[in-house]
């Protein structure tokens, strides 16, 4: 039998039985299409992120004391268990660094803010007037902390929005003198409202000087460094020095651990991409599930057409012949229900992207085509049995059932 | 040209044996006219499935052509059904989507002969059994009559050396149950052998030699000769 001909053969009893071919290949598509639109999701909003990291300004070299990791002996032994302090020297020194646009030296406290009698328990952030670029940060009234060398202790303070109604309420902010820790500050800005940002709620937040911090809550050290870079490609580079700089100023100690956004960018790559697996296994089970379907409609065929089977046999066909009858009608049901599910996926993740412009919902190459190949796999495992079935028939009593 | 020795054929029902076929010893020369009669349950069907190839006896010997095809793996008894034994049934056994040509090809296809070469084989031999006007017709669209003799073409597209017949007229009035019974023994007068089981007396005289079965066992042949 050629195969053009086992073709030929299946296609007719495809096109016999319409109505039965046309559910199978809904069912299969609906599975096809769900891996599709599914993955596209995934896919969608670990691109989303990755948007989101590059927009942050992207090009971050963040430097927190301590190491994350430790190697060797000698090191630890003699200097006990701390670190050394990562001083506003140190990030005054990763100043001169080639490629470097902007050093934002950074402390956040938990600190109380007074004013007129009243109280609010705030973190307090340390920092000077370029953490409003590194952060995005906008102004509701007055002035962002004044450029100045960051080692004068200058008390001027921002406060973010709910501070600003909790303390004040209809008072004006904007002049007053606030006390924070022991000291005076007077409020010379008010942020604008704009909720969280990296797990730190703006809103909620009093912004002084770094060296005010300092020496209002007794700090030695720096919370983190972070620097920006004037470019992507300049970050290794900026990164090796900070390393080479450091070790200088920290008697050859390397104690501070460098992280790029880089690091931070693919460890969240790493989880969406998981999220991506995931979501495509769980949509996979419903293509299982439309293997079983064509399992079963393919073992009622056999039973539907036992006569036929018998017929088949008498006239000469052999059992692989009638075996690869049925496999044919099973590929074809799971091809056809697979190429009519991608694109059903393709018009869905469409629709997802004209829904959430910001979710660029394009499903991986990889999902589609495995997705494909998967379908027609499961449409043939599943047909196995059904196919064994009608190739062992015994002739004799299947053409004695008219 | 087919040769059963003491064949036996028994099932299974429960507990019980039964016995289809008892020691039936027979030989059936090429070109013969053999009818096969009996009351039903006598065994007559069971002895056509089993020279058919369809069913195989539980003991005894059969040998075709020469060949001993007792033991036939099912690969190898699809290969002699194909290539030389017709089978025509009481109730067609037409394949109900495909046309007339279609069901007529359907040996060609299994046996791998191209399109080409099929669509002259089939087209000749509809026009020879005068229903060329119906080749793309599917079978309900057929009347009874029609329907017999595409299977009929069917059972000859191979040129097998015997045509098994098992009531090929029980489903049709007798008008035209006679003229296929008339097609088969011309086919049967241009040699091939035809094997024509009917529990009509009437149509089994016709045969050049009859069999009587009962009770599984060959009661009387008039044909008989020593295996």
């Amino acid at each position: 039998m050629k195969p053009v001909d086992v073709g030929r053969f299946a296609w007719r009893s495809l096109s016999a039985y319409r109505s039965r071919t046309l559910l199978i290949v809904l069912a299969m598509s609906i599975g096809v299409g769900a891996v599709v639109v599914l993955t596209s999701l995934g896919e969608g909003a670990r691109a989303y992120v990755r948007n989101q990291f590059t927009s942050l300004g992207a090009n971050l070299v963040v430097v927190i004391p301590g190491r994350a990791e430790t190697f060797g002996g000698s090191g630890g032994m003699m200097s006990g268990r701390t670190s050394r302090d990562l001083t506003l020297d140190d990030a005054l020194a990763l100043r001169r660094i080639r490629g470097v646009k902007r050093v934002v030296p950074l402390n956040i406290v938990s600190g109380e803010v007074w004013w007129n009698g009243r109280r609010r328990d705030v973190p307090v952030a340390g920092s000077t007037d370029e953490i409003l670029h590194l952060w995005g940060l906008h102004m509701a009234l007055g002035q962002f902390l004044p450029p100045q060398d960051p080692r004068r202790a200058t008390s001027v303070c921002v406060i973010g929005w709910r501070v600003r109604e909790e303390l004040f309420g209809s008072h004006t902010a904007l002049g007053e003198l606030v006390r924070i820790g022991d000291r005076r500050f007077r409020v010379i800005g008010v942020l604008a409202q704009q909720g969280e940002f990296l797990g730190l709620d703006i809103d909620e937040l009093a912004i002084i000087p770094v060296a005010s911090a300092q020496a209002t809550f007794n700090l030695h050290s720096l919370l983190r460094v972070a620097m920006e870079a004037n470019a992507r490609e300049d970050v290794p580079w900026v990164k090796s020095e900070v390393r080479r700089i450091l070790r200088i100023r920290h008697q050859g100690e390397e104690d501070v651990t460098i992280i790029t956004e880089d690091a931070v960018a693919s460890a969240f790559d790493r989880i969406l991409e998981a999220l991506t697996l995931a979501l495509g296994g769980i949509a996979s089970i419903s293509l299982a599930v439309a293997g079983i379907l064509i399992m079963n409609v393919m073992l009622v065929a056999v039973s539907q057409r036992t006569s036929e089977i018998g017929l088949l046999k008498a006239i000469g066909a052999s059992p692989a012949q009638i075996r690869a009858v049925f496999f044919a009608e099973a590929a074809m049901l799971s091809g056809a229900g697979g190429l009519v599910g991608s694109v059903l996926g393709q018009c869905g993740s469409w629709a997802v992207r004209q829904a959430y412009p910001n979710l660029p919902a394009y499903a991986p190459v990889w999902a589609a085509i495995a997705a494909l190949v998967l379908a027609i796999v499961t449409g043939i495992a599943f047909c196995v049995l059904p196919a064994r079935r009608a190739a062992q028939l015994d002739p004799a009593l299947a053409l004695a059932r008219r | 040209m087919i040769l059963l020795r003491e064949v036996n054929r028994s099932f299974r029902v429960g507990d019980d044996e039964v016995h289809a076929l008892r020691n039936v010893s027979l030989q059936v020369g090429s070109g013969e006219y053999v009818s096969v009669m009996g009351p039903s349950g006598s065994g007559k069907s069971t002895l056509l499935n089993i020279i058919g190839l369809l069913d195989r006896p539980t003991a005894g010997v059969y040998q075709f052509d020469g060949e001993d095809v007792t033991g036939l793996t099912d690969l190898d008894a699809a290969r002699v059904r194909r290539e030389k034994i017709g089978f025509v049934f009481q109730f067609f056994h037409l394949v109900p989507r495909m046309t007339a040509t279609e069901n007529v090809e359907l040996p060609l296809v299994l046996a791998g002969v191209p399109a080409t070469g099929r669509a002259t084989i089939v087209s000749g031999l509809l026009r020879e059994f005068g229903i060329a006007h119906r080749a793309r017709h599917r079978p309900d669209q057929l009347s009874g009559g029609e329907r017999q003799r595409v299977a009929i073409a069917r059972a000859m597209v191979m040129r097998p050396s015997a045509i098994l017949a098992d009531e090929p007229t029980g489903n049709l009035d007798q008008t035209t149950g006679k003229e296929v019974l008339q097609l088969l023994e011309a086919l049967n007068a241009r040699g091939v052998a035809l094997i024509l089981v009917t529990h009509d007396p009437v149509l089994g005289d016709r045969a050049h030699r009859q069999i009587r079965m009962v009770d599984g066992e060959i009661h009387t042949d008039t044909g008989a000769r020593p295996a």
